[in-house]
């Protein structure tokens, strides 16, 4: 009987359909892909992603150059360098992340004392050279005009679990 | 010799001992803030608390004597508690700036907190805010972060014997201060950013550059003085950031000088990092195999009587030795080690070695200085004669002129002719000096590099026999050189030849066209122009008189750059090591020599830094012995002669500038702008 059964649904090809009509199913349900470029996943507001340095309201910059990022960063990918700046305050002449090595693991804001370096939301930070990659104080702080409004509203949707 | 128990050990400790360093014999650790173990005792931070039996409450550790079958007990809930407690109290107004302060990384505070702090603070009002002090171009102050041990003010009283700080006010209201505001004029301030605890004083050059976790320590040897201070050098990259003391109990305990700290910024300038060539009246940068040719283009033919070598005050045993030897190879016995123009009779060591040794001076009990600004010359071997002072019954006569030396003096005179007088007994210190069972005489280079510095030499000694100063045991002839490269030089016998002339002969040989070629190897403290038409090569690491008035400069390695070995006043020879790479084309000293032997036709017979050190080693006995200090026999020294009535005069002008690292810094610069210079234009109608 078995084998009467198994060629009967093979030359019914009831496989086959019972397969197209699953795929046909699918055009009556909500679709999950997204038009990418155009349109973008969720995110958590713990997302790690593009770094930046952030400033205070009255645009101060929040740095204050305690290294604890550099000494943190597993991957070694930020180099410091400090000096007491001109009203005395101590500052960093230099603050690089290497894009390249950074492993996005999150330390360096988890170390960040006044939540100066911080990994934004934007992960379209794609470039055509590798130098590109190597990031500045400059190119950092613009990240954080750049996207303070966001940057902001993660931290107070992620501060009360910390 | 009381014995008392701690933790369940019993130990038996010298009498006045106190509890802690008995736990700290048995490996015991106790935390502590206001105690410093070459300081006074206090007893006011409370972080030592310990609980005693048949004690009613904890008790200071730091401040409680042992005494026979004492109990003590340090790891109980009930001195965890009072820990606790005390380490609440001084959190409640310690700034939370860990992240901005220099000492963060290395700070005891933090340090403890981990240990006995809570994670959080109950303290909710505001904390307590103090105004910075200007403690002068070394010293930085947040006194908002000041936990008040009183470290400091006990340093710069007891051992910087300069009384400036002090604490107004009590309670919380305490601040520690300078009274009117002044800053520390002492050799020794640096060492106030070392002895405290948290980062109410940290250095000022050093402010906010780098973190203690990104720096590589390299242990090393200071060469700013003949001291031979141990120090750890702390490198970040190529950089040399900052230097500090090494504990060295016989040398210089664990202070360090303000130029040995602070100098190492004239490192980074004036540096010399490229071979250079005079043409057309100008130098031009150019290759070592150029320089190399230049050389052995104007050397070929000159007779080996016409050529001179002169060492300078930074030089390390290893090159000195090679241009020695190079000399010597191509016939020239024209040598000298001794750019000052100090004379010694260099076959009698104990002539110009510190005899007692630095640590020996705590036995004597008495002290004749001689020519000499202690405090200038070598600030450490002054805060050794301090500190024998603090202990009693030390009477220290001066000849020559007299200085602060931050310990009272008896001036004797102020000439050869006071000693003379003194040694006849025509003086009052003789009988002190007859009296005494040590009795310690420290001759100075000022005094000796004179017309008649042998002579004064032979009266030197003279005085040491008569007042019993050479004994079988003891030994209080001390000579004081200035510089880090003179003992090394010395003993190597850097030093003219058979019928070779010394400094100021070479110098005006060369003046009168009678030598065609000097070698300078770091000799800077010689005018250029007195070299005449010679043509002068200089081998260095800055661009200080020598290399100005060079006609080829060839480019050396600082002391923080090589592999060296010093030989300090006492005769202890010391290994420095590198802790960084000279700047460009700059190498070593002896490899340059080694090379340039190997141009010009004589190649030297070692290849690597051991077969140097072999070589020293054959040289002198005193290199086979690194860290020892080599004895002298006691064998007479000195010249005949009559002394002239001249007074003896300070060898150094500016204790900030002595040398081509120092001048080239800038915090040297402003050490003088704040100490020297207004002390040179005080007039009578001044304040």
């Amino acid at each position: 009987m078995a084998f009467l059964d198994r060629t009967a649904r093979g030359f019914f090809l009831s496989e086959l359909v019972s397969g197209m009509a699953l795929t046909f199913s699918y055009m009556f349900r909500p679709k999950v892909t997204l038009n990418y470029p155009h349109e973008k996943g969720p995110i958590s507001p713990r997302f790690r992603g593009e770094h930046a340095l952030r400033r205070y309201a009255n645009g101060e910059e929040r740095c204050i150059a305690c290294k604890l990022c550099e000494a943190v960063c597993p991957a070694q990918a930020i180099t410091i360098e400090a000096e007491p700046r001109d009203d005395g305050s101590r500052r960093t002449t230099r603050y690089d992340i290497d894009m390249t090595k950074c492993i996005y693991c999150g330390l360096c804001q988890e170390a960040c004392p006044v939540d100066a370096i911080v990994e934004g939301p934007n992960f379209e930070f794609s470039t055509e050279t590798r130098e590109e990659l190597f990031y500045n104080k400059q190119k950092l702080l613009d990240n954080g005009d750049r996207w303070e409004a966001e940057i902001a509203a993660n931290l107070t949707a992620d501060a009360p679990y910390r | 010799m009381p014995k008392l128990t701690i933790d369940g050990v019993q130990v038996e400790v010298e009498p006045g001992t106190s509890v802690l360093q008995a736990a700290e014999k048995l490996g015991i650790e106790i935390p502590r803030f206001c105690y410093h173990e070459r300081l006074s005792v206090p007893a006011n931070c409370r972080m030592c608390l310990v609980e005693m039996e048949r004690a009613p409450k904890p008790i200071a550790s730091c401040a409680m004597p042992c005494s026979d079958g004492m109990v003590i007990k340090t790891n109980t809930e009930t001195v965890r508690k009072a820990r606790r407690g005390v380490m609440e109290f001084l959190l409640i107004n310690h700034p939370l700036d860990c992240p901005i302060c220099d000492q963060g990384g290395e700070c005891d505070l933090q340090d403890q907190a981990m240990g006995y702090g809570f994670d959080h603070s109950r303290y909710g009002e505001s904390k307590r805010a103090v105004t910075n002090k200007n403690l002068g171009p070394l010293v930085a102050t947040v006194m908002t972060r000041c936990i008040h041990c009183t470290r400091c003010i006990r340093f710069i009283d007891e051992i910087a014997g300069v009384p400036v700080l002090g604490a107004t006010s009590r309670g919380e209201h305490m601040e520690v201060t300078t009274y009117v505001e002044q800053a520390i004029d002492s050799e020794l301030s640096g060492n106030l950013v070392d002895v405290c605890p948290v980062g109410a004083l940290t250095a000022k050059p050093y402010a906010f550059t780098a973190r203690p976790w990104e720096l590589r320590k390299t242990e090393s040897i200071d060469v700013f003085d003949a001291v031979g201070s141990n120090i750890r050098v702390d490198v970040r990259g190529p950089e040399v950031m900052r230097v500090l003391p090494r504990l060295a109990e016989d040398i210089n305990e664990e202070w360090i000088s303000d130029k040995s700290r602070y100098a190492i910024d004239g490192l980074k300038r004036q540096r010399l990092d490229r071979p250079y060539v005079r043409r057309d009246g100008k130098l031009v940068a150019t290759s070592w195999d150029d320089a190399f040719a230049a050389i052995a283009q104007r050397l070929n033919g000159v007779p080996g009587s016409r050529i001179a070598a002169l060492a300078g005050d930074l030089a390390d045993a290893e090159s000195m030795l090679a241009l020695k030897d190079l000399m010597i190879a191509l016939g020239s016995p024209h040598r000298d080690c001794r750019q000052d123009g100090a004379q010694f009779d260099v076959s009698a060591r104990a002539g110009w070695l510190f005899n007692s040794g630095i640590a020996g001076i705590e036995q004597a009990d008495a002290i004749l200085l001689i020519g000499t600004n202690l405090r200038w010359e070598a600030p450490l071997i002054n805060a050794r004669v301090r500190k024998r002072y603090l202990q009693g019954g030390l009477k220290v006569g001066v000849i020559g002129p007299q200085h602060d030396l931050t310990y009272p003096t008896t001036l004797i005179g102020a000439g050869p002719q006071s000693l003379e007088d003194l040694i006849e007994g025509r003086h009052g210190f003789a009988a002190v000096l007859k009296e005494a069972k040590r009795p310690l005489l420290i001759l100075g280079t000022g005094a000796v590099q004179r017309r008649d510095g042998l002579a004064v030499q032979a009266l030197a000694r003279r005085a040491a026999e008569t007042f019993g100063m050479i004994t079988d045991d003891w030994n209080g002839y001390n000579f004081l050189h200035l510089a880090a490269a003179r003992t090394g030089g010395l003993e190597l016998g850097f030093v003219p030849g058979e019928g070779g002339l010394a400094t100021a002969g070479i110098v005006a040989a060369a003046g009168a066209g009678e030598l065609d070629v000097v070698y300078l190897l770091g000799a800077d403290e010689i005018d250029g122009g007195r070299f005449g038409k010679a043509f002068v090569i200089y081998q260095g690491h800055h661009g200080d008189r020598g290399a100005h008035r060079a006609d080829v400069v060839l480019p050396g390695a600082a002391y923080t750059e090589k592999n060296a070995t010093y030989v300090n006043t006492e005769g202890r020879a010391q290994w420095g090591r590198q802790a960084t790479f000279a700047p460009a084309e700059a190498r070593e000293d002896w490899k340059i020599l080694r090379a340039l032997s190997a141009v010009l036709g004589h190649p030297l017979p070692y290849d690597s830094l051991g077969a140097v050190r072999r070589q020293l080693a054959a040289t002198s006995p005193v290199f086979g012995a690194i860290d020892a200090r080599v004895a002298a026999s006691w064998a007479p020294f000195g010249g005949p002669g009559a002394v002239d009535a001249v007074p003896f005069a300070a060898p150094i002008e500016n204790f900030y500038m002595t040398d081509p690292i120092s001048r080239a810094s800038v915090t040297m610069a402003q050490c003088t702008e704040a100490f020297i210079l207004p002390a040179r234009e005080k007039t009578g109608t001044h304040g």
